[in-house]
């Protein structure tokens, strides 16, 4: 079954919402799709009915800015067309207007939409270490969800490993849960650290200041380490460990049954890949990323880009991309021009894009962690391939990019679709070909953007 | 300016058959150059299904497929690399009476060429392939056929035709081509090239080189819509087609089920090609009815490729009718991954012989009669 829009939005996250809330203002009515139970993103997760808890022990000092979000949906229940539970699994744009494919209750159906904003989020860039796939072990994102969602911790003993203000957030929000991290751990090298420090301070935004407490060696009552150069997930049918190496050499082991592990975020951008917009490198986060100017517009006429989805910049940014791509779509199908609001917030944008700049600056990736990776240690957890694997590959079969490295080794060909590996693919094609990550380009997005069961064809819905 | 690369054969395209020529003729003792638009096996020799099947080709085809399956069963020693074959058997299914009776009359054609199929009747299929569903009534077992990775073979040929001292120029398009008194000049942005013959293996490609000569090939562009489910026990053993052809399926090791069936879309002139989801979503249940036990997998990807497809199906392979020291190999018509070993020894002894003892005739690029003005991108 088909139906036909005008505007459909992607994602109910802090831009996605936004994006609503604005064009809802101008009686626009737009369709906002997300794959969640309810609004708020990744970052604003809220528990599912029956769960609820005060936002303060679930958002910490952000629980004013949930709840802002939070309350714009039901407010907005007449003036918006809002689809929770809703998966957008693919989405192609053919003669100026969007086909997506969308899957709801394991039920499909398409829908046409003129423009259309994409604002999917971001996930963990996942980085192996051995002993990453040992059950216990989580993406910090994964540690925040159950957290948010269920108000349930990984673990008893939970040791928190991350290379970002993710990591002093998570650390907090595990405190105010109840639950002491046994370790925090910091993976940036301190010279990287130290370099973007002047970037950061006088920066008022809060992950400023969550991210330089990591520097005072204890954090709250939990024990903090930085510079750490190498972790290991111990144990032999799940997580009973970790012994990780510090900036001295010496290798410290200790006990744990819960392993939260990030190294930075990168954006769900898969939808953007198939409604066909271009992407570029960025240099400084080191990652592709769609093309879109601070307007929101991607090289796709018709479609805006907005959030972390485009490229990582936080809730805060989040927000105020939303507006402003929904202003954007606003002036460009001939309605309102506001200039003034515009004007406001392009500054205001442009003000989050230096704080990011200092931000990913201080806390690169740590790709240097792969230098030393062993050969046994799976970087693609889907179908199984091991480092070892992938380099030999590269001796033997000569790819130098992403896709063919697919092609011969499967890695990144299954179940997540090389969300969680194929970066790491492209930083050992780089290594073992002169460093270069663009040469090593990036894994073309294929549909479904997420698994899609076979009886999901079977139940095709009715959007009457 | 750049000067002119000169060698005895220059091929154009390094799909499966391209790059198997390579091979062959560089053993020959020939100088080599091969050109490719992409990466070597990137288009149809590389996104296709992977099946290795003799049964239910065309008869015409059975002897160029007989020959090709001969060269299967050593292409991992010869080759130095494992391409995954392995002679799982094909199996075609009937869902009617008309459907075995089809299968029995094709069953005495193939014997003629001496591909054996065994019939499969109601009662047997329950008992020994009992995870077929029950709209399967009957099938024909084609025991020797099987399936391989399509995306390592094309560029295993291409690996061993560097090794041998070919000439491979990957990502180099053919802008110009022409016949010479002496030979062949091709262009391909600054790279110049004379040769005394040419290979035209271009896959959807072939059809405007061909044309540069005279050769007029209504070649059309097929898309197929693949797709594959998360690994899953594995029950499937042989790879399985059906009587009409609406889907076909087979299952790895790893128990990831490949399937597909229809078509995808795309504009070939961008060499840009996308699953369809109506299509997909058509496929889905169709596998669901062919082995039931699936019925609860999870799609994870679809794709689709480009190859060029003839009106009747058949390939072009042979002499240029028009341009002498021209051979063309390509219009598989999304079949060509099984007979592309053979279709490259089989252009190798054209180059060298003149002649090959496989039956070519039926493949002429003038059987069309396609007239001069012909349009050959659509």
């Amino acid at each position: 079954m088909s139906e036909a829009v005008k505007i459909a939005i992607v994602g109910a996250g802090p831009a996605g919402v936004r994006a609503a809330q604005t064009l809802a203002r101008e009686g626009l009515k737009p369709v906002l799709l997300d794959e969640a139970m309810k609004s708020g993103g990744q970052i604003y997760r809220q528990p599912p009915d029956g769960a609820e808890r005060p936002g303060a022990e679930i958002y910490g000092l952000e629980a004013k800015k949930a709840a802002a979000i939070h309350a714009i949906v039901p407010a907005l229940a007449a003036d918006i067309d809002y689809r929770p539970r809703t998966l957008t699994w693919n989405i192609v744009a053919a003669d100026g207007r969007f086909k997506l494919d969308l899957m709801r209750d394991d039920a499909v159906s398409t829908m046409t939409a003129d423009r259309v904003i994409l604002a999917t989020g971001a996930v963990d860039r996942a980085l192996p270490f051995p002993g990453w796939t040992l059950p216990g072990v989580f993406t910090l994102g994964a540690a925040q969800i159950a957290l948010k969602s269920q108000g349930v911790a990984i673990g008893r003993r939970v040791a928190l490993i991350g290379a970002g203000p993710l990591l002093p957030l998570i650390v907090t929000q595990y405190m105010a849960a109840g639950v002491d991290p046994v370790v925090a751990l910091d993976v940036t090298p301190f010279a990287a650290k130290i370099a973007a420090w002047r970037g950061l301070i006088n920066q008022p935004a809060t992950a400023a200041k969550g991210a330089l407490y990591l520097l005072k060696g204890r954090f709250g009552g939990v024990k903090t380490q930085s510079g750490v150069r190498a972790i290991r997930a111990l144990g032999d049918s799940r997580v009973a460990g970790l012994a990780y190496t510090t900036a001295d050499g010496c290798e410290h082991t200790i006990e744990c049954d819960g392993i939260g592990a990030s190294f930075g975020l990168r954006s769900e951008s898969q939808l953007a890949d198939l409604a066909g917009g271009r992407f570029e490198f960025d240099q400084v986060s080191g990652q592709w990323q769609p093309v879109r100017d601070i307007s929101g517009r991607s090289s796709v006429s018709g479609l805006y880009l907005a959030g972390d989805g485009a490229a990582i910049g936080g809730a805060d940014a989040a927000e105020l991309a939303g507006e402003r791509a929904a202003l954007s779509l606003l002036a460009d199908q001939g309605g309102t021009v506001h200039e003034m609001r515009i004007r406001k917030l392009d500054r205001a944008l442009a003000r989050q894009a230096r704080f990011r700049r200092a931000l990913e600056a201080a806390y690169p990736f740590p790709s240097h962690m792969l230098d030393d990776l062993a050969d046994d240690t799976i970087v693609c957890r889907c179908e199984g391939v091991t480092a070892g694997t992938i380099r030999k590959t590269i001796a033997e079969r000569g790819p130098t990019e992403v896709n063919r490295l697919k092609a011969f080794t499967r890695s990144g060909m299954g179940r997540c679709q090389g969300r969680m590996c194929a970066h790491v693919g492209a930083e050992l094609l780089a290594r073992a070909n002169g460093g270069d990550l663009v040469a090593a380009g990036r894994q073309r997005a294929q549909a479904p953007v997420k698994p899609l069961p076979l009886p999901a064809a079977l139940n095709v819905e009715d959007p009457t | 300016m750049s000067a002119t690369v000169n060698c005895d054969v220059a091929i154009i395209g390094g799909g499966t058959a391209g790059c198997a020529a390579a091979v062959h003729l560089k053993r020959a003792g020939m100088t080599v150059m091969l050109i490719e638009r992409d990466r070597c096996g990137a288009a149809a020799s590389g996104v296709n299904f992977g099946g290795v099947r003799q049964q239910g080709r065309n008869p015409l085809e059975l002897p160029l497929a007989r020959r090709s399956r001969a060269i299967w069963s050593g292409l991992n020693e010869f080759l130095g690399e494992d391409t995954e074959f392995t002679a799982t058997g094909h199996m075609k299914l009937a869902r009617s009476d008309a459907d075995m009776a089809e299968l029995e009359a094709y069953a005495a054609i193939a014997r003629e060429h001496g591909l054996e199929l065994q019939m499969i009747g109601r009662n047997a299929i329950r008992a020994q392939y009992p995870w077929f569903g029950e709209k399967v009534i009957g099938a024909s077992l084609a025991a020797m056929d099987g399936q391989a990775n399509p995306r390592v073979v094309a560029p295993a040929y291409a690996r061993l035709a560097r090794r041998l001292g070919v000439d491979v120029r990957e990502q180099t398009t053919v802008t110009a081509a022409r016949r010479t008194e002496r030979g062949f000049e091709i262009e391909a942005g600054a790279l110049k090239v004379a040769s005394k013959q040419l290979i035209n293996s271009a896959g959807m490609g072939a059809a405007k080189i061909a044309a540069l000569f005279g050769d007029m090939v209504p070649l059309t562009a097929m898309m197929p819509n693949m797709i594959v489910t998360e690994p899953l026990p594995h029950i499937l053993v042989q790879s399985t087609g059906v009587c009409g052809g609406d889907v076909y399926a087979r299952q790895i090791p790893r128990g990831n089920v490949i399937f597909g069936g229809g078509r995808g879309f795309g504009d070939w002139e961008q060499w840009r090609s996308r699953p369809s989801t109506p299509v997909t979503l058509g496929a889905m249940p169709k596998l669901v009815d062919l082995v039931p036990a699936f019925r609860d997998a999870l799609v994870i990807r679809s794709w689709s490729g480009i190859d060029g497809e003839t009106p009747d199906k058949l390939p072009v392979i042979g002499h240029s009718p028009t341009t002498p020291g021209l051979f063309h190999g390509f219009g598989f018509s999304g079949a060509g991954f099984q007979l592309g070993p053979a279709v490259g020894e089989v252009l190798a002894e054209l180059v060298i012989n003149g002649e090959t003892p496989t039956p070519i005739q039926a493949f002429r690029a003038d059987r069309f009669g396609a007239p001069a003005s012909l349009d050959v991108s659509r």
